[in-house]
């Protein structure tokens, strides 16, 4: 059992989100950094899709009753084990009454932490990913708060502490390049629009959540109006309403909606654009079909063999 | 991944037929490496996984499955009726738009609980249904100002448009009545009550009918009305 002494300003639980729900307007929720979520399971040894916490900017204070193991990934930030220093992207061995502290993100956003066997809550629609709008899944549909308790699963998986090279830690780029593919209503703006959005950069808004990154900058001017008739809206879809700014939609997202889509970032970067900052800024590059396909499953392969390769479930 | 699938470019029940159809087709078949879709007025999202199917396979596949869904034969379509307080508590733009109308509010409440509503896709928020079939003598444009919370179960109408709020969200559709039932229930083994091709009408009742139904779906010993 954990105890949650202080959960951090949005704390959730998360795995790797509910397929299947987007046609009843149930988003799939789950990290927003894929990547670093299912490192943070590798290094305690669980399956990829273990339940674990996102924190948003700052960390959680908690404290664990039984011998586990934790890995903190994601954003930069400080830990401590009864006030010693340690680690990020390494597996920490914790014994009763071990009381950790998870600081602000000092670059980055979303902070993960694994325990191992994962965390235990009851599936809902097939996942125990928490979709905080629709308080659904996690933690009773909602952010932790202080003084709930999580209930770890039996731990099955191998113990093989380990803690990532400085090389193999993904790096968290201050103005990362995301790329994407146009479409699918890129007609529906001038050229000089979509020119607009490949050449200037962008800066990420306070206002982003997991529903959406909000951007600010040159405005994409349209061809021909702002609004569609309603259709779907596929992970990494840039909605521009009529004020030309970008608003990238992420794992949260509405399932459909009205505005116009320039573009659509590949699933592979929605996790470098999730750990900007406000403030930061990025710039997007338009890449082919074939050449994001080609991306995608260079992704997926790292991601295969990062921290040692899965485990199997 | 995903790719969107245009059969149209207008709000019809033909357009919208087909999309429902080649979802339908896509449901039967089960082509390889489809993860899931999302039906909406004219078109289909298709979510897909590149590893299994490429970009070029998949349209050749689903340009077959959208000229089969021309004549497709869909399965019936089931008919929820749905009980609504048209009380000036729950019907905040109700006499509004009476008067806009130049209808009494009882005419009103008879028009709008005469029509059978055709839920065209569900979407935007949790289990909203996105419907049309709006008669043209009710037909209004959608509220200059729209409100900053308008609550869960409020039916409302813009333009040829009809919703019904399933979460409480900022709206601009003038509200006539309200449901006590849920369309989402987070904690429901099915968390929405309705889906894609539904017809839906509403059954005017009075404010005691409103708070009975209400305790009941409470207590979770309502069951919906659904033929």
């Amino acid at each position: 059992v954990i105890q949650v002494a202080d959960p951090g300003p949005q704390t959730t639980v998360q795995d790797l989100g509910r397929a299947g729900h987007l046609r009843e307007g149930i988003p799939p929720s789950g990290p927003v950094d894929v990547r670093a979520f299912v490192i943070a399971n590798r290094l305690v040894g669980n399956p990829d899709d273990a339940a674990g916490l996102e924190c948003t900017v700052l960390g959680p204070r908690f404290t664990v009753e039984r011998v586990c193991a934790i890995a903190v990934t994601g954003a930069e930030a400080s830990v401590t084990v009864n006030d010693a220093a340690a680690p990020q992207w390494a597996t920490l061995v914790l014994k009763p009454s071990d009381a950790v502290r998870v600081g602000a993100a000092r670059h980055g956003v979303r902070i993960y932490v694994a325990f191992s066997g994962g965390i235990d809550v009851p599936r809902v629609l097939g996942s125990r990913a928490t979709y905080l709008r629709g308080r659904l899944g996690g933690l009773a549909g909602r952010a932790l708060r202080r003084g709930d308790t999580l209930r770890l699963a039996p731990h099955t998986g191998p113990r093989r502490p380990r803690r990532l090279t400085a090389a193999e830690i993904p790096a968290l780029e201050p103005a990362p390049e995301i790329r994407v593919v146009l479409g699918p209503q890129a007609d529906r703006f001038t050229e000089e629009g979509i020119h607009t959005l490949l050449s200037n950069p962008y800066q990420m808004l306070p206002q982003s959540d997991r529903m959406g990154a909000r951007l600010a900058g040159p405005p994409i001017a349209h061809a021909r109006g702002h609004d569609i008739i309603s259709d779907g809206i596929a992970l990494g879809s840039i909605q521009v309403p009529g004020d030309g700014q970008p608003i990238v939609l992420l794992v949260d997202r509405q399932s459909t909606g009205g505005y116009t889509k320039v573009a659509t970032v590949g699933s592979f970067d929605i996790g470098r654009i999730g750990q900007v900052k406000p403030g930061g800024r990025v710039r997007f590059r338009a890449v082919e079909v074939a050449e994001a396909h080609r991306l995608r499953s260079e992704f997926e392969q790292s991601l295969a063999q990062a921290a040692g390769g899965g485990v199997s479930r | 991944v995903a790719l969107c699938v245009e059969l149209g470019d207008a709000i019809s029940v033909e357009i919208n037929t087909r999309v429902r159809a080649l979802e339908y087709l896509i449901q039967q078949k089960g082509p390889a490496g489809v993860v899931e879709t999302v039906p909406s007025f004219r078109s289909l999202l298709v979510y897909y996984d590149p590893a299994q199917v490429g970009y070029d396979a998949l349209c050749a596949t689903l340009t077959t499955l959208a000229e089969q869904a021309e004549t497709a034969v869909l399965p019936p379509a089931r008919l929820v009726e749905l009980p609504c307080c048209y009380e000036p508590e729950f019907g905040l733009d109700l006499a509004a738009a009476a008067e806009r109308l130049k209808l009494t509010t009882d005419e009103l409440v008879r028009i709008h609980s005469g029509a059978e509503y055709l839920v065209y896709f569900v979407g935007f928020t949790p289990g909203l249904p996105y419907m049309a079939g709006v008669p043209e003598r009710i037909q209004l444009p959608r509220l200059t100002t729209p409100r900053v919370r308008v609550p869960p179960g409020s039916a409302g109408l813009g333009g040829a448009q009809y919703c019904i709020y399933s979460v409480e969200s900022p709206g601009g559709y003038w509200l006539l009545g309200r449901t006590p039932v849920r369309l989402y229930d987070p904690e429901a083994a099915e968390p929405t009550l309705l889906r894609a091709g539904d017809r839906v009408r509403m059954r005017p009742i009075d404010r005691a009918e409103f708070d009975s139904i209400a305790a009941a779906v409470a207590a979770r010993t309502y069951p919906p009305v659904i033929t």
